[in-house]
């Protein structure tokens, strides 16, 4: 009996390292790649294609990301303070609404909930909200179009209400006994004790800013507006331009971005988000945990 | 009325707290709906929306008979479906693996690798497309010449994109989805294990028979959760990957990159918002009867 368990869980632990392992090399893969390229250099590229192990390692594309910095740096700042701003106000408005609707003494609740919520069952779709933003708010080319319609999404809501539900109703009741205002008892209560809701909303909030590049493609026609990840997909998207037609009537002087240098840029971008990550990660899981057990 | 007048009076900072986000579903959300008007006209700019020639039905006639609407709504159906059942299958098979193999410092790091491809950007996605599957510098290509065999030239064939795409939604999700899964098994009692253990049971039979059963109601219920949103596509992987090339479109388009083209490219807007209704009304009816489904199975899990 006890050789057979033996071998059945050596067995399992065999197939369990093998396919995780494998999973894991592939999450991994396509950075790998991306590095590789970018530390390979131009010639070797156009010879032989990207490879795993560049033969000639060399810096050179990120001497030439670095020796004209300022537009990455420009993109830089647009990302960073979308991002601050976006998730900071977001969090603000997000957990003000989230408060209200937890509270089970307030009559409109559930009315105003499913005002909310039907927003995620049935849209106008995407061209009537891209004209409402351009025609009738007037955010072509302006940084609120990025801002605003990505700040307040009513899931977000919905799983603040659900955090600051677990908070005890007592707490409330006793504050108000003390003549504590709504809005003290919001934001020296509850949103102290919502920490982990928060944390979890605003990494959502914050990557989801971080990440955009769709509304920067229907809105932003300055170059010098472009958030990072717009700016990486011009670039990486100025060779299938050049494919085309319209390469011919391109200055002469126009160099187009190197093989290379697309990586470097990518990593370039992509940089902060890798080394943030593993601090992020934890908050995640512990988000998603705690929601996922609440069903 | 006058019950409200006297709620507003007596929670007046309560409802002040809730005015800026209901504001915002108001512009954001209710007034584009009046919007899906545009769907039935022949929008021009001039005469906005209800100067707009009415035309009726005509858009929707047009996208069911020139067989866009069939074919929008089959690779939309079929890439969700794909989406759905290999990606909670193979975050199902993690989890499980992770949750009972023994060395702590593997199973965190793996996690964290397979979390990673979460957080980064669609763009990037987009570059290691471009990074592996180029013709002239791509990964896969330099391989092939290495080996001395024929290139293969992905930009100009439609059949391998659908494993790409498959490949990389599955890719990016399975971190998130093995951590869903993760605290679902976290929450199965030790003693179930403990009493099989005592009965003489295997890894295997305990996998067989008490994680795989408790894991069946998170499994349906994410399923069915994701059922609802099949008409739904995820715009950012399908124009990260195949962008504006409509070579490869006839395996790839979805009702989403439709839209946006009709939006951003053909300028086509009764066209495109009739797709875009034609998606939100199906998909409501869907996410309808769905519910309905949960009520009817698992009332505690029906979303209202």
């Amino acid at each position: 009996m006890k050789i057979r368990t033996d071998r059945s869980t050596l067995l399992f632990n065999i197939v369990g390292y093998v396919v995780i392992s494998i999973l894991s090399l592939v999450c991994l893969l396509p950075f790998w790649l991306i590095i590789s390229g970018s530390f390979s250099s131009e010639a070797e590229i156009v010879r032989d294609g990207f490879k795993i192990f560049p033969s000639e390692f060399t810096f050179s594309a990120y001497q030439s990301v670095f020796s004209n910095p300022q537009q990455i740096f420009k993109a830089y700042l647009v990302s960073i303070s979308l991002t601050a701003m976006g998730t900071l106000l977001g969090l603000f408005f997000i957990s003000m609404a989230g408060y209200v609707l937890s509270r089970k003494d307030f009559k409109y609740r559930n009315s105003l909930s499913f005002f909310i919520y039907f927003t995620t069952l049935f849209s106008g779709g995407l061209i009537p909200w891209y004209i409402l933003v351009v025609k009738y708010l007037d955010w072509k080319d302006s940084y609120l179009a990025l801002l605003v319609p990505m700040m307040i999404s009513a899931w977000n809501i919905i799983l603040m209400k659900n955090f600051m539900k677990s908070i005890p109703e007592s707490i409330v009741e006793s504050a108000k006994i003390d003549g504590a205002g709504e809005f003290t008892i919001y934001s020296r209560l509850i949103l102290p004790l919502s920490t982990p809701g928060l944390a979890t909303i605003g990494l959502f909030l914050g990557l989801a800013y971080w990440n955009d590049w769709f509304s920067a493609n229907i809105f932003i026609t300055t170059e010098a507006k472009y958030p990072l990840q717009f700016l990486l997909y011009k670039i990486l998207a100025s060779a299938a331009v050049l494919k085309t037609s319209v390469a011919a009537n391109l200055s002469a002087d126009f160099k187009p971005p190197t093989e290379s240098l697309k990586m470097a840029v990518a990593i370039v971008v992509t940089g902060p988000i890798i080394f943030l990550y593993p601090f992020m990660q934890r908050y995640f899981v512990k988000g998603l945990t705690i929601g996922a057990v609440k069903g | 009325m006058s019950g409200f007048i006297a709620e507003l009076r007596k929670n007046k900072i309560l409802f002040l707290m809730i005015a800026p986000v209901l504001f915002f579903f108001v512009v954001f959300s209710y007034f584009p709906m009046v919007g899906v008007y545009y769907a039935f006209t022949n929008y021009n700019f001039e005469g906005g929306l209800f100067g707009s020639p009415f035309v009726g039905m005509q858009n929707f006639k047009f996208l069911y008979e020139s067989g866009a609407l069939f074919s929008l709504t089959k690779n939309t159906v079929l890439y969700n479906l794909a989406f759905i059942f290999i990606g909670n299958f193979l975050q199902l098979i993690c989890a499980i693996f992770l949750s009972e193999l023994a060395g702590k410092w593997f199973k965190k790091t793996a996690q964290s690798i397979m979390f990673l491809p979460f957080f980064i950007s669609f763009v990037l996605v987009g570059a290691f497309v471009f990074n592996l599957f180029n013709t002239e510098t791509g990964v896969i290509n330099a391989l092939l010449k290495q080996f001395g065999m024929h290139t293969y030239d992905f930009y100009m064939n439609t059949e391998p994109w659908k494993y790409i795409i498959v490949f990389f939604n599955v890719w990016k999700g399975l971190g998130y989805g093995t951590v869903i899964y993760l605290a679902a098994i976290m929450s199965i009692s030790d003693e179930y294990h403990e009493a099989a253990k005592i009965d003489g049971a295997n890894i295997f039979h305990r996998i067989r028979y008490i994680t795989i059963p408790m894991l069946v109601p998170t499994f349906i219920l994410l399923i069915l959760l994701s059922l609802g949103g099949i008409l739904k596509g995820q715009f950012d992987l399908f124009y990260q990957i195949i962008g504006s090339n409509g070579m490869l479109f006839e395996t790839t388009d979805i009702i989403d990159t439709y839209v946006y083209r009709s939006l951003a490219v053909n300028f086509d807007i009764g066209m495109g918002t009739a797709a875009g209704l034609y998606q939100s009304f199906f998909g409501f009816v869907l996410v309808m009867s769905v519910n309905w489904i949960i009520k009817k199975t698992r009332e505690d899990y029906a979303l209202f």
